[in-house]
């Protein structure tokens, strides 16, 4: 189980010092979670976080009871957290293979690194070689990116956006990739995603907003919530339109 | 030959010291074995120290090795070969040259290779740089390439040096025929107060005719590499060229193309970029479970390959 206790992130900007993330306290248990909310409102930050790629001003993170708060990237991927990027990143001479083997931590056989980018929707034949660099598209990038999290097989699963990206016609095959990791991977998926369709496969959702976290349970109590507030109608037009009869 | 050669031949021609083609083995200013073929004859120069390499035309699938070691301290080297490549030929040609010196004189070998590429062949040429030995002795190399292509002809030419060799100078001068093809894969790593200077310039002549040198390079420690390329275009052609550098530690890279367009046909493009590896590349790797070391190592290794 992983457990935020109190996080609270504070970044210097131009007008001054902001909070970015304030006192969020979750236990994310095994299942799949999606944390959803207003763009800027810390989701990417908190996946950081979790990651080890920024330090909390404040709080504590525990993985399973030990406290990893000071542990290094490194260090926290060799406990098992992984972490899909919103943009992922290229490399000059690094193919898919060798980021494969990379995140699976050993020599892999052609099927195995085939297995993994078929569940992505790539066909491991026209990709294995390729190198991650400039040549793939923003698609095939984030298909790569999450392939790499499958190879890792880790219990803790972190996505920053794996819809971001990803074509109309590709979407419904990477919900059945998450459906699919679901009852495969085990352990905690934990999804940032702005997707109505990502949001009804997870078993907890989350809302991040403006830095704290406003709500948080089982999807069935959140989500009615969440889909009726974003379709309510704007306050001001509705005034106009009253003004205007 | 001794055990140490063996090791130093096997690094820089994958080979045993026999193979079924043509080979010339050079070792410390010496022949130390050659082997012709019936399409491969190989002279030694009569007016100064060197070989002529001559490949009959039409040859096809024939691999020609031409290594050169240096594994006593205090060799000053210096060689002239010429290759000679029939029209319609289709041919490998291995060279390279491996420095031990564990001694504490000056190891220096300077080649001077001339390619003449005949009518539509197609040449592969590999060269590899290596030097090892912990003495004092400076392990130098100052390899010369002149390539001149004939109409329709096709050279690759594949260079490499990592690590070893304290000071080079490489000078590559080509001309280019009509619909006449050079390709040239430059990768190179510094370390130590190593200093690497390389130097390409390409006039292509012929019309229809193409240039494309990319050079991948490492700069580690104190060492300095510079890289000049010079392309001119001086009638109907394309010509690129590409330098891209990661430079780490304290070391300097200078990176200096030069683009001529001669020609109203001509067409042109340099590239070059140099910079320390991306944060974003090593958080990735490190995400994977790698250390920061083990992940800069992945890093500069696929850039290489």
């Amino acid at each position: 189980m992983l457990q935020l206790k109190n996080i609270s992130f504070s970044a210097e900007t131009e007008d001054g010092v902001k909070e970015i993330l304030k006192d969020i306290t979750m236990d994310i248990t095994d299942g799949f979670l999606a944390i959803t909310g207003p763009n800027g409102g810390g989701k990417s930050t908190l996946a950081k976080i979790i990651a080890g790629i920024i330090k909390p001003t404040s709080g504590k993170i525990l993985l399973d009871g030990e406290d990893i708060t000071d542990l290094s990237i490194t260090e926290r991927a060799q406990k098992g957290i992984s972490f899909a990027f919103q943009q992922p990143v290229r490399f000059k001479g690094i193919t898919v293979n060798d980021l494969i083997r990379l995140a699976s931590g050993k020599e892999i056989t052609m099927s195995e690194a085939c297995d993994y980018l078929s569940q992505v929707g790539l066909c491991a034949r026209d990709y294995i070689n390729r190198e991650v660099n400039a040549s793939l598209s923003g698609g095939e990038l984030k298909r790569i990116e999450i392939a790499t999290v499958l190879a890792r097989g880790t219990k803790v699963s972190l996505f920053d956006e794996p819809e971001a990206g990803i074509d109309l016609w590709s979407f419904g095959n990477l919900i059945n990739v998450f459906e699919k990791m679901h009852e495969t991977l085990g352990g905690s998926i934990i999804i940032i995603s702005h997707q109505e369709r990502i949001l009804n496969i997870a078993d907890k959702v989350a809302v991040l907003s403006a830095g704290k976290l406003k709500s948080y349970g089982n999807r069935d109590d959140i989500l009615p919530e969440l889909l009726g507030k974003t379709n309510a109608v704007c306050p001001v037009l509705t005034n106009n339109m009253k003004e205007a009869q | 030959m001794n055990n140490l050669e063996k090791d130093l031949l096997k690094i820089i021609a994958d080979i045993d010291g026999v193979t079924g083609g043509a080979l010339n083995i050079r070792a410390n200013g010496k022949l130390a074995e050659r082997h012709t073929t019936e399409s491969v004859d190989i002279r030694n120069k009569t007016d100064k120290d060197g070989i002529d390499i001559i490949i009959r035309p039409g040859t096809k699938g024939e691999t020609i090795h031409i290594p050169v070691i240096i594994s006593e301290s205090g060799v000053n080297d210096l060689v002239y070969n010429d290759f000679i490549i029939g029209d319609d030929c289709d041919v490998t040609i291995m060279a390279g040259c491996g420095i031990h010196n564990c001694g504490n004189e000056e190891s220096r070998h300077d080649g001077i290779h001339s390619f003449f590429v005949g009518k539509n062949a197609k040449v592969k040429y590999i060269e590899r740089h290596y030097g090892d030995g912990d003495g004092t002795g400076g392990k130098n190399m100052n390899p010369t390439t002149v390539v001149n292509i004939a109409e329709g002809g096709y050279m690759e030419m594949e260079t490499s040096q990592i690590k070893g060799i304290d000071n080079t100078s490489r000078i590559t001068r080509a001309t280019l025929g009509a619909d006449a093809t050079l390709i040239i894969r430059e990768k190179l790593m510094t370390h130590g107060t190593q200093r690497a200077d390389t130097d390409f310039s390409v006039d292509m002549n012929g019309e229809n005719s193409s240039a494309n040198v990319v050079s991948r390079s490492v700069a580690t420690d104190n060492s300095v590499q510079v890289y000049r390329s010079n392309i001119n275009g001086n009638s109907k052609c394309h010509g690129h060229t590409e330098c891209d550098a990661i430079i780490m530690g304290d070391a300097r890279v200078s990176a200096i193309p030069e683009i001529n367009a001669n020609h109203i046909d001509a067409s042109l493009i340099h590239e070059a970029a140099i910079g320390k590896i991306a944060g974003e590349q090593l958080i990735k790797l490190m995400t994977l479970g790698l250390t920061e070391k083990q992940a800069e190592e992945e890093i500069v290794n696929g850039f290489l390959k």
